[in-house]
Parts: C-alpha cells; sequence; structure tokens
C-alpha cells in the first residue's frame, strides 16, 4: 500500500507540501489517540452510586439515556476535537471585551504584537546603529566585543526585575523585556558584519571618493546587509521566546498571559489553543521578516 | 618632467621572519625608478612576490611608500583618488548594485556637474564600448568572469582618470574571453587616448598590449632590471604576431630574464632543481 502510495505523489513542487499535510494527519491521529476519553463502564455500580456520580458532574447522560465520563472533569490531556471546539469558541467574537481580563483572541494578539514589534524594532535601530559605531573600528571592536559576548547569553527575564524596579510600569518593562531580548545578536552580528566588509568594496569607495555619508549607505549598509539580517533573524526568535513569559510574569494581557489564564481556569485545552496561537503568530512574522531580508541582501558570486 | 614619475620608490615591511628582531625589515622592493609619457601603455612583469602589486598599489593610493613618491602630473599623489582608477583582479565590483549602478556610481562622482540624465547617458555609453548593453540591468552575480571585468573597465574608463591602473586584469578569466577582451581594452585605449599602467605575469599579454615592458628581479629586495621598448607596429593581431621574428625575439628575451634572472643567481637555483 505504502508503495502504490509513494508512486502516487509526484515529485513537483507541491509534494513536499502535501508531505507536510501527511505528517500533520498523522500527528493528529497519535494526539487522538494518546488523549481519547476512556469509555465509561457502569458495571459493578449501584443506581445510587451512579446517581451521587452524577451529581457531582463526573458522569454525564448521553442522548440515548446511558452514561458517559465528563469531558469537562477529566484529568487527561484535552484532544485535538476538544483543542478545536475551544479554538471556534475564541474565534467567535476575536475582538470582544467582555471583562477587564478577557478579551477576545484578536485583540489579545493585537496587544502582544504591539508590544512585541516595539521593543524589537526599537532594539534593532539602537544596535544597528551602534553595531556599525563599534564595528567601523578594530580598536572600538575589540574593546567593546567582550561586553557584548558577556550580556548576549543573559536571559532577558534575568533583567526583568530589574527594569521593573526602575522603570515601575509594567507595561514598558514588557516592551524593555523584549528590547533587551532582540539587543544583543543583532549588535554583535552588525560589528561583526561591517569590521568584515572585503577591503575590495572600501577601496573602491575610496577610489571613486565617496563622501562620508554617501559611502555609509551606498557601500557599508548594503555590504554589511546580510550579517545584520541574520542577527535580527537570531534576534527575532530570542524576543518571540521571550515576550510570553514577560507577559505571564507581569500580567499584561497578550497571548502569553491568555495561556496562563487558561491555567489559572484549569482550562488546558484553552492553553494549547494559545500555543498554537503563539506558534502561528510567530511563523507568519518569520516568513515576512525573511521576505523583507531577502529583498536587502545580495548574492556573493 | 614625465607625465607620471615613480620616484625611486622603495616598500619596506617590518621583517616576520622567525627569529626576526623588533626593527628587522623585509625589503620588497628597492629604488624603483622610472617614468610613463602621456597616452603610454607601459606593463610590469616579474615573478610573483616581486612587489609588483605592492607598486600598484602604492600608486593607486591604497598602499605608502617607505620611501620615495609618486608624481602625476606635477603632483604628488598619497591618497586613492578618481584620477587614477583601478582595475582589479577580483573585478571589486559591489554584488548589490547592478553593472549600470556599478558603473554609474563612478560617473556621478567623476563628472559631478552632471544630471541625472547625463550620467544615465555617459554610463551606458560605456557598457556600449564594452558591449554590455544587455547586461547592464544584471547583476555581478548573473555575469560571467569575462563580463564581470568588462564592468571593471568600463567603471574605470567612464571616470576619465589620467592614470588607469590593472592589477593583473585577466589572471581570473578564461584564455579564450581573456583574448577578446584584451582587444576590448586596446581598442578603448586608442579611443581614450588613456595612459595605461598594468601588472600582469602574462608574457604574451604584456607584449601584444604595451609599448615598453618594466621588468622586476626576484624579491625580496627586488629591482628594476629593465625596460624593454616594443616596437612592434601597431595594430598587432595576435594570430599574425606569433609569426613575427621580432616578437618571437621579445618574448624569449623576457622568458630567458623570467626564468634565468638578471645576474644569474636563480639560474642556478634553476639548474639544481633540474637535474
Amino acid at each position: 500500500m505504502m508503495k502504490k502510495l509513494m508512486k502516487n505523489v509526484t515529485l513537483d513542487k507541491y509534494s513536499p507540501y502535501l508531505l507536510s499535510l501527511v505528517i500533520l494527519g498523522v500527528l493528529l491521529l497519535i494526539w487522538s489517540s494518546l488523549t481519547s476519553v476512556p469509555k465509561f463502564n457502569p458495571a459493578g455500580l449501584s443506581e445510587d452510586d451512579l446517581m451521587l456520580m452524577e451529581m457531582n458532574g463526573d458522569i454525564v447522560r448521553d442522548e440515548a439515556g446511558g452514561f458517559l465520563n465528563n469531558p469537562d472533569k477529566l484529568q487527561t490531556i484535552p484532544g485535538p476535537g476538544r483543542v478545536l471546539d475551544t479554538a471556534l469558541d475564541e474565534l467567535k467574537a476575536p475582538f470582544a471585551k467582555t471583562g477587564t481580563n478577557d478579551h477576545g483572541i484578536g485583540l489579545l494578539v493585537g496587544y502582544t504584537l504591539k508590544r512585541f514589534l516595539f521593543g524589537f524594532l526599537l532594539a534593532s535601530v539602537v544596535a544597528v546603529f551602534f553595531g556599525i559605531i563599534i564595528g567601523s573600528s578594530r580598536i572600538i571592536f575589540t574593546a567593546f566585543n567582550p561586553f557584548i559576548q558577556l550580556l548576549k547569553p543573559v536571559s532577558p527575564l534575568a533583567w526583568m526585575p530589574l527594569l521593573l524596579y526602575s522603570i515601575k510600569d509594567p507595561y514598558w518593562t514588557s516592551v524593555f523585556v523584549v528590547f533587551m531580548a532582540s539587543l544583543w545578536p543583532t549588535m554583535a552580528n552588525t560589528a561583526f558584519g561591517v569590521s568584515n566588509i572585503k577591503k575590495d568594496y572600501l577601496r573602491v569607495s575610496s577610489m571613486v571618493e565617496l563622501s562620508w555619508m554617501r559611502q555609509f549607505f551606498t557601500v557599508i549598509l548594503p555590504a554589511a546587509a546580510p550579517s545584520i539580517f541574520a542577527g535580527i533573524r537570531i534576534s527575532f526568535g530570542s524576543a518571540l521566546v521571550a515576550v510570553v513569559p514577560a507577559e505571564m510574569l507581569l500580567g499584561e494581557l497578550g497571548v502569553g498571559y491568555l495561556s496562563w489564564i487558561e491555567w489559572n481556569n484549569l482550562d488546558i485545552a484553552g492553553v494549547i489553543f494559545a500555543i498554537i496561537v503563539v506558534g502561528v503568530v510567530g511563523f507568519i512574522l518569520d516568513w515576512g521578516l525573511s521576505k523583507l531580508a531577502s529583498r536587502f541582501t545580495y548574492s556573493e558570486a | 618632467m614625465s607625465y607620471l614619475q615613480i620616484d625611486h620608490v622603495t616598500k619596506i615591511y617590518p621583517s616576520l621572519e622567525p627569529g626576526a628582531k623588533k626593527g628587522d625589515e623585509f625589503v620588497v622592493f628597492e629604488n624603483v625608478n622610472f617614468s610613463i609619457e602621456k597616452g603610454e601603455f607601459v606593463s610590469m612583469i616579474g615573478h610573483s612576490g616581486c612587489g609588483k602589486s605592492t607598486l600598484l598599489n602604492i600608486m593607486a593610493g591604497f598602499d605608502e611608500a617607505s620611501k620615495g613618491g609618486i608624481i602625476l602630473d606635477g603632483k604628488e599623489t598619497t591618497k586613492p583618488g578618481l584620477d587614477r582608477m583601478v582595475v582589479f583582479q577580483s573585478f571589486a565590483l559591489m554584488p548589490w548594485k547592478t553593472a549600470f549602478e556599478n558603473v554609474a556610481i563612478a560617473v556621478s562622482q567623476s563628472h559631478p556637474q552632471f544630471s541625472k540624465k547625463e550620467v544615465k547617458e555617459w554610463t551606458m555609453k560605456y557598457l556600449q564600448m564594452m558591449n554590455l548593453e544587455s547586461a547592464a540591468n544584471r547583476r555581478p552575480s548573473m555575469l560571467s568572469g569575462g563580463m564581470r571585468q568588462r564592468v571593471g573597465l568600463a567603471r574605470a574608463f567612464a571616470a576619465e582618470p589620467k592614470m588607469l591602473l590593472l592589477d593583473e586584469p585577466f589572471a581570473q578569466i578564461d584564455a579564450l574571453t581573456r583574448g577578446s577582451i584584451q582587444e576590448e581594452l586596446l581598442r578603448m585605449w586608442e579611443a581614450t587616448n588613456s595612459t595605461v599602467f598594468m601588472v600582469t605575469h602574462d608574457v604574451d599579454e604584456a607584449i601584444l598590449l604595451s609599448n615598453r615592458i618594466a621588468m622586476m628581479s626576484n624579491g625580496p629586495n627586488a629591482e628594476l632590471a629593465e625596460i624593454v621598448e616594443i616596437d612592434i607596429p601597431r595594430p598587432r593581431v595576435r594570430s599574425e604576431l606569433i609569426d613575427d621574428p621580432r616578437y618571437v625575439e621579445i618574448r624569449n628575451h623576457i622568458l630567458k630574464f623570467l626564468v634565468g634572472g638578471k645576474d644569474g643567481i636563480t639560474e642556478k637555483k634553476v639548474k639544481k632543481q633540474l637535474t
């Protein structure tokens, strides 16, 4: 059967995506089989026992009058069906505000995006600016590099107490946690890119007597662009990782906080839904960034 | 006073020999002294390590002379500038710019009075002269080695420099393409009445193109050994050149020098290796 299947899959450009769909199907199948609700077996239980269990909400009656385990009271991980139910429920009114902490999923994604983009863009601008200064001179590069290397591996969340103490505002603290997460990789890569620009390009720019400004925009920035964008991609990942726990710890509304609220509600299906939302948002942002990067980078030789 | 004067130039590096003390010197070449007249095509030939590319870099302003200096059109040159355009062995095109943009940047810098339209026309004129119209909007990564060096030549000529400096310009180009680009270079040189200094280690190329060939002895402590006048009348055609007795004579003279060296020291070494 497998052979037949393989034969039918044509090797066109869509076949990898077809394979992705198959993988998704298999994963969903494994997930649902691992989390299937065990059938309630009333054998050996008296009428009184059943009545007590029904009153406790452990079991519910189905349409035919038999008993089923109450899916809301099970201590198992919810299956794909229940997560889908939660998702459809959440997506019904994505921009509704029904309570202080109960905002629609669309709004929550918006809050997280705003916080994320603000911190990330601010950090990218600052990091590219200082990266270019650091990279433009061998002496400055050597002097600053140990500090960047020291600060780069520090988890951005480690900065949070200090930031909260000095900024005294949870919203801005969460923005600056994202900022700290996006700063060092971009700065280190920019400095590296600028300090390793091919000698030939600099020679040509001095030969045609480019002014400092023109040299900066027509030679240095484009020559270092591949390194700069590589740094921004790394920063992007670490900022996305940082924004979720920052929201959780600071209680700032967003998709990260959604996961925490659902946990507090013991709504595990909601937690899984939040995870999927974070994944999808990250995927779309990263795709957009790579599209953007390909417009500004060049291929050597 | 000549148009270009290479005035007793010496290049010394601090010695990197094992066991060298601080202050020990490594002399690449010493007391190189010659001149080039306006409109001349002069080549320099010599083995690797004789410092010919270093001398070209000093002329371009990328490197500094330890002693002596370069005087172009009555002025000493120290920094790189638009009056001395270099054609690099590695092409040195900016990969994020199209062929057109790579040339246009030199045009707009060398002709600041040009309007945008004039820059475009001037750039296209030089691209056409190098047969590059179809490649104008392509980036270097889309061009062959030969096409890239044509862009490099167009960039250098388009700036109308006082002096063209060619640093082994055809070393990375396959032999068949090399021939046609050499012919294009000759045509451009004649059309623009440029003054050219070329570094090479290809004897045939040097004879085909040059008015004079400067020969460097082996480094370290290299010296300008001899300048050979190429009195073969132009236009020189490669296929006919091979049978020209004067060509054979000059070629043998240069090859003997390159293999044997002037003072016979290297000749002994070569013999030792052969036996």
